[in-house]
């Protein structure tokens, strides 16, 4: 996904005079042909990430669409003021596009981490995020961003799943009388398998924010059950107040999964990782027919 | 000011900037009431967003807002608070108050005005000695001395507010950086003034008025670099 965002962005430089890129030294090196064709709209501020959002912010007041990108943990947490501040209380839009999504550096560490960065940005107002399940998604995603001047937030990862899907809202992805599940980006995948065999109604979003209220109700109806379940690549529950929001009406049980609270202190690789949090289809299985039976 | 009332806690923080904020709107800044909008008018930056009730006296003073908003300062229907809100007020670039972010709006402004061959306008960041504190500004600080953005003067109002104060004096943490500073009494309305033109003229290139950087009284070497005013007022203690 990091390379489908570093192509359609230095096309974007190529094609829109009002597009910039701002770094924080992460992926500068796949930056500097676009540097030396647009000097002044590929800015690489060194590492310094309150200046990376600052600088974003001054850009979008003078008309331009910035693109901030860096590791979510710096991106969201490390500038969340400026953020805040420089970005949304100014009234200013712009496209901040992260990498390492939640525990993508698993053999890193917790300093490269940030399972919370939809919940904090979820503190904010009306803001778009993207968690593209697939590379494919990325530049249409990116495009159309890039075509307005709302802030939105666009999350890579590099788990994907096996094929790309349209659409903003709720897809429905396989159909079933027991429960909706609703896989965000990389998750379904995953809840795909887990859900083999199961009498579930599948839906996919790459499009969390704004949050498909119509589609759930429109397929809760469909499924005959209000039973819901989340499954998230970042903190379990991020959605759970949409999910609230969107059933008002209708009496409902929901099961959220997602990456716990807990810090693991572990290394290893991804799948170790999805092990900690109960992510692993078989994981996810034992807890989606769990709360189906219960 | 006296009109201003409600938000004495800040009264240092609004009268040592007035003097500044003055000679800044009366001689200095290329924006007007009618052309708040434009996109040549310069930028003027209010960073620390304390004790704005001398800068709300320079904009009503300068027509940018009626001066009767003055007499209702963080009512309920009021456009003016404590801290200025910029989507608010007309005339008012950005909403401030929490320290240490003007810096880094400005230099993105800069950076988006050179972007869009705008070359003319100059972006002013006023900014508090005790404000200088906040880290973000030194991230600002490095990086527009090491790219030379030469459209942006910080203006720092010294009254000795810093709770470690700044040893060596608040111009030397610029200067390290590579810009050009000046260190004047910020009282004094012609050495103001005087600060004001030469960072002003320190960031045109020579090419932009048709003459040799020597023709216009500034020095060569001082091309390529943003300015730092610091504009000593008497202490606030």
């Amino acid at each position: 996904m990091r390379d489908e965002f570093i192509h359609t962005a230095t096309a974007l430089l190529d094609e829109d005079p009002r597009v910039a890129v701002v770094l924080a030294d992460i992926s500068a090196a796949e930056f500097v042909g676009a540097a030396r064709q647009h000097p002044d709209r590929v800015i690489n501020v060194g590492i310094r990430e309150q200046l990376l959002v600052g600088v974003t912010g001054g850009l979008a007041q003078t008309g331009l669409r910035p693109i901030a990108h860096t590791y979510a943990p710096f991106l969201v947490e490390r500038a969340f003021e400026q953020v805040k501040l420089d970005l949304d209380h100014q009234g200013a839009g712009a496209i901040l596009v992260s990498v390492g999504a939640s525990y993508d550096s698993s053999r890193v560490g917790r300093t490269h981490h940030a399972p919370g960065d939809v919940a904090l940005i979820d503190t904010l107002g009306n803001w778009t995020v993207h968690v593209p399940g697939h590379p494919a998604e990325v530049e249409p995603l990116l495009r159309a961003a890039a075509g307005h001047d709302d802030p939105v937030y666009l999350r890579l990862s590099t788990q994907a799943n096996e094929r790309a899907h349209d659409g903003y809202g709720l897809v429905p992805i396989r159909h079933g009388k027991a429960a909706t599940v609703v896989a965000v980006g990389p998750m379904l995948d995953p809840v795909l398998a887990a859900t083999d065999g199961l009498d579930v109604t599948v839906a996919y979003t790459h499009t969390p924010r704004p949050f498909d209220k119509v589609g759930l109700r429109a397929l809760v109806s469909g499924t005959g059950s209000a039973d819901v379940v989340l499954v998230e690549p970042y903190f379990a529950g991020t959605s759970a107040a949409q999910v609230a929001d969107a059933l008002v009406a209708v009496p409902h049980r929901l099961l959220a999964l997602g990456v716990t609270r807990t810090d693991p202190r572990r290394y290893g690789s991804v799948e170790d990782h999805a092990r900690y949090h109960g992510l692993t289809p078989e994981q996810l299985r034992e807890s989606v027919r769990g709360f189906l039976a219960a | 000011m006296s009109r201003i009332t409600g938000d004495e806690k800040h009264g240092p923080s609004a009268t040592s900037t007035l003097d500044v904020l003055w000679v800044l709107y009366d001689r200095i800044l290329r924006v007007r009431p009618e052309t708040v909008n434009d996109p040549e008018r310069d930028r003027f930056l209010l960073s620390k967003g304390h004790g704005p009730a001398a800068f709300y006296a320079v904009l009503a003073a300068k027509g940018f807002i009626p001066v009767d908003w003055l007499d209702d300062l963080g009512g309920r229907d009021s456009r003016l608070g404590f801290h200025p809100d910029g989507t608010l007020i007309p005339g008012v670039e950005i909403g401030s108050g929490s320290l240490g972010h003007g810096l880094g709006l400005g230099v993105g402004m800069a950076l988006g005005l050179r972007a869009q061959g705008l070359t003319r306008p100059r972006v002013f960041v006023l900014l508090g000695d005790a404000e200088l504190d906040e880290g973000s500004n030194h991230e600002a600080i490095a990086y527009a001395g090491a790219v030379g953005l030469d459209s942006l003067t910080a203006v720092v109002v010294d009254n000795e507010s810093a709770t470690h104060g700044w040893p060596g004096g608040i111009a030397s943490r610029f200067a390290v950086n590579g810009w050009h500073t000046s260190t004047v009494d910020g009282r004094d309305h012609d050495a103001l003034e005087r600060a004001f033109t030469e960072a002003s003229e320190t960031g045109e290139p020579a090419s932009q008025t048709g003459e040799p950087a020597s023709q216009t009284g500034k020095r060569a070497s001082e091309t390529g670099k943003p300015s730092a005013v610091i504009a000593t007022v008497e202490r606030k203690w």
